[in-house]
């Protein structure tokens, strides 16, 4: 038996997962368990098994069933309105989004659900986003029926409270693309009208066409000016409102001398205008733009506790019969049921069942916490084990938990940041640019009121920084891909900016500093035997209690048979192995006296052998890897600490921490918001929280820059400015110096732009500035720049190791 | 000589054709998605009821 496990440990056919010691084998193929076994039975059975030639094991595991009532709520037509987007007489439409979608077997599988259920007409999948648009006939099949096939074969699809928020508007931003198609366009024609200005012997050419020409080139910069340019001047326009001046202030009084000026010129036939160095301006800095707007589709960074809660729940009425309910209308006093893995939608009081509920994603408390009648539950807890009855206490949006997004923060529109460096160098361009335009007016007027005016304008054209403007985009936008290389996902360039001036750290405690998913567990007492230690396991083995299932799991062996095997709910167990009895449990169901117990602090599960107790065990945190490097990477600058949880990790924090970080234990999700306001506003520091749960989200969004950490970046994450994936937890000290060095690369591409600006404001100045001149140097500059920003941000990424 | 602006108008259109069916394809959402489409032409077109061939048992252990 055990030669047979070494050497051919089978892994599933559908899932990929080791199949242990007993592998299911079935069809001359082996399946770890059950579920596995069934899908891949139910694909046979329709002809569908493509799907495993495609990739090898794509499936997902089956091992954890669900039942299948769940979806009862999708038959409500309420509810069901709000998820569709489109009905007509015959058809449905709506988009699922499912974040198990992994490979390209998976797409293959949705998109031929039809084959498993004729209802279905058709799937289209967008796997950048995980999102499966699906129709089908509404009088073949139901919504519930689609969704309980999707479960079956291991793709449930994500529906939550935030789908039902009424119609996401999908404002998917195509406008950038037309205005860049446009400008494009526009930028390309004008250009080839104008290349015959620019050579000797096609002079007769322009003789004879350029006014025609010039009337061409207006008519196709219209569009430029009017549509694609549009957002500079609204943006310049907002800050004059505001007293502010930010960098599209400039660059609207170059674009509108340019635009302005080369109209003048043609309809008085001076000349041909510099219409094409306008279009290529407005092209290039759209492209700016559109850089600076990239962010990544897969995630979601807006996400609050919505997205989080189930849409229904099960409500119990007077007469015990069972009935679904939208969350929405959850009223204080209903009695809801709460089965196996189900979230707790609102605070409440538990009436009937053994709780056992995991707060792991709420407080990023690793076990989960047992319950007893009368307690009352939080809600965004998760019930691990038999179903429950509760009595609700508050509404959804008044919990503990939930009115933390009642604070304003979070009603507050996205803050702009107008201190960034480009809108400071804006603020000193413009007033460069108007004294060295007024400075070349006063010199010529007396002199040639002709030159006054073109050398004023040229002025107003050349100062124009366009090619400022591109280098913070630029640089930003190939940092947040390098970031992105490197798992830490920020939602625009604009992070990077706020990273840079990183001056304060806090740190979350649970599932932030701590491994979320394991905890050291280590015995105190009298020394086992190896037949004590085997009995012991051998009960554990027993419990699905999850102290039970950690403390085994850290206990190796081999298990012998139980005879007498009873649990008793929040207590413990018994059970007799080869002639001993063993007690397993808390201190009162072993009779430890209070005076007696040690480590009250921390959990506990004490051992008997034929009634003497022999010791316990205790459950420790364990640092993620890396965690040293960061901290001492991060000397610099101040750290803390906001914890949930109790002090009794106080000592191991600040023997890793140093004796200058802020510790403070038992903090509240508002009381978390509030601390890093009062850091923000009282001592003027520059903040980044990391944390992982929802308790964090008020101080994500307070922070300056607020990091999720997750260990599955698709899984939810609350609203954050960037989701750093465990795995990359080591580098976060990298990162942060990182993005300070972008600042550094991006005065240096200002520095090359401001070669340009001073060669043509030398020329404008003196009056020899021509269209030529421009067309010339207003596409060298912006190439340049461009490439210099891109260059130097992978160099500099390569050298820093990222 | 004339020619030219028949010629020019002709370019014209002819790049106004192309600009045309540029935001024609952002509008039909062909700029919305783009990895699996190339994913998707890989698969092949199967005829229902086909024979069961499994080449993927052949490479269990």
């Amino acid at each position: 038996m055990e030669a047979a496990l070494q050497t051919n440990i089978q892994n599933c056919y559908h899932c990929g997962d080791s199949c242990g010691d007993e592998p299911i084998l079935a069809h001359e193929k082996a399946f770890c368990c059950d579920g596995c076994k069934a899908v891949y039975e139910l694909l046979e059975e329709n002809n569908l098994c493509t799907y495993y030639n495609l990739e090898e094991s794509p499936g997902l595991t089956g091992k954890k069933p669900v039942s299948e009532a769940r979806f009862a709520y999708l038959d409500d037509p309420g509810v069901e309105a709000q998820l569709i987007n489109f009905r007509s007489d015959k058809i449905c439409k709506l988009t699922f989004y499912i974040p198990q979608m992994h490979c390209s077997s998976c797409i293959w599988l949705l998109e031929n659900l039809f084959k498993l259920n004729p209802g279905i007409a058709e799937t289209t999948v967008n796997f950048m986003r995980k999102e499966v648009a699906l129709t089908y006939l509404h009088e073949k099949t139901s919504l519930r029926e689609v969704v309980e096939l999707l479960t079956r074969i291991g793709y449930e699809p994500a529906i939550t409270l935030a789908d039902t928020d009424g119609k996401k508007t999908t404002s998917k931003s195509r406008t950038i693309i037309y205005k860049l198609g446009i400008a494009g366009f526009a930028f390309g024609n004008v250009m080839l009208l104008a290349f015959p200005d620019y050579l000797d012997f096609t002079q007769g050419l322009q003789h004879n066409f350029g006014s025609f020409f010039g009337y061409l080139s207006i008519l196709l910069s219209i569009p430029v000016f009017f549509y694609s340019a549009r957002g500079f001047f609204t943006s310049a326009w907002e800050g004059i409102k505001q007293r502010m001046v930010n960098i599209d202030l400039p660059i609207s009084t170059g674009l509108l001398a340019l635009f302005f000026v080369s109209l003048f010129d043609i309809l008085t036939g001076r000349g041909p205008g510099y219409l094409d160095s306008f279009t290529g301006l407005v092209f290039f800095m759209l492209i700016g733009k559109y850089f600076q707007q990239r962010t990544y589709d897969t995630l979601s960074f807006d996400r609050d506790y919505t997205s989080y809660f189930p849409v229904s729940i099960t409500v119990l009425k007077e007469n015990g019969e069972e009935s679904s309910t939208a969350v929405r209308n959850l009223q204080v006093g209903d009695r809801i049921r709460i089965r196996n893995q189900e979230l707790i939608p609102a605070d409440a009081i538990l009436l009937r069942g053994r709780a056992m509920i995991d707060y792991s994603f709420v407080s990023g408390e690793s076990e989960p916490v047992e319950k007893v009648v009368g307690e009352v539950i939080y809600a965004g807890g998760r019930q691990v084990g038999e179903s429950i009855e509760l009595e609700v206490v508050k509404e959804v949006s008044q919990g503990y938990l939930t009115q933390l997004w009642n604070d304003t923060v979070f009603s507050k529109n996205e803050e702009q940041y107008l201190h960034t460096y480009s809108n400071i160098a804006g603020k000193y361009f413009i007033i460069v640019t108007l004294m060295v335009a007024a400075g070349a007016l006063i010199y010529w007027v007396p002199r040639d009121m002709d030159i006054a005016m073109k050398a004023f304008t040229s002025v107003l054209i050349i100062a124009c920084p366009c090619a400022l403007s591109l280098a913070t985009p630029f640089v930003h936008g190939h940092t947040m891909r390098v970031f992105g290389r490197n798992k830490f996902y920020l939602k625009n360039t604009g992070v990077v900016e706020r990273l840079a001036k990183i001056d304060t750290v806090v740190f979350d405690k649970t599932g932030t500093l701590t491994e979320p998913s394991e905890a050291e567990v280590t015995y105190t007492g009298k020394a086992l035997s190896a037949d004590q230690a085997q009995a012991i396991l051998s009960v554990l083995r027993h419990s699905t209690h999850p102290l039970s299932q950690r403390i085994s799991e850290s206990m190796k062996g081999s298990t012998a048979p139980v005879t007498g095997f009873q649990e008793f709910t929040g207590k413990g167990l018994v059970g007799e192995v080869n002639g001993m009895l063993i007690r397993v449990g808390s201190a009162a169901y072993l009779g430890v006296p209070t005076d007696k117990q040690k480590d009250t602090l921390k959990t506990t599960v004490y051992v008997s052998v034929d009634g003497v107790v022999l010791g316990y065990y205790t459950f420790f945190n364990v640092y993620r890897d890396g965690l040293k490097k960061v901290l001492g990477d991060l000397k610099d600058k101040k750290i803390a600490v906001l914890s949930g949880d109790n002090d009794h990790e106080a000592a191991r924090l600040r023997e890793l921490l140093g004796t200058e970080a802020e510790l403070n234990f038992n903090q509240s999700p508002v009381q978390k918001l509030e601390y890093i306001q009062k850091l923000k506003e009282q001592d003027n520091h520059k903040v980044l929280m990391v944390g992982d749960g929802l308790n964090d989200a008020g101080a994500l969004k307070q922070s300056d820059a607020g990091i999720a950490l997750s260990n599955s970046v698709t899984n939810f994450s609350p609203s954050c400015d960037a989701i750093l994936d465990a795995e990359s937890f080591d580098k976060l000290s990298q990162f942060l110096n990182f993005s300070r060095k972008t600042m550094t690369l991006i005065l240096l591409t200002f520095a090359v732009s401001l070669v340009y600006n001073v060669v043509g404001l030398t020329m404008a100045v003196m009056g020899l500035f021509t269209p030529i001149v421009s067309a010339i140097l207003m596409p060298i500059s912006t190439l340049s720049v461009m490439t210099f920003a891109t260059l130097s941000v992978k160099y500099a990424a390569k050298k820093a190791g990222l | 000589m004339y020619i030219i602006f028949i010629l020019i108008a002709i370019s014209v259109l002819v790049a106004a054709g192309f600009l045309a069916a540029f935001l024609w394809a952002v509008r039909s959402g062909q700029y919305d998605d783009d990895y699996t489409p190339a994913v998707r032409m890989l698969f092949e077109n199967e005829v229902g009821g086909g024979p069961k061939t499994d080449k993927a048992a052949q490479k269990q252990p």
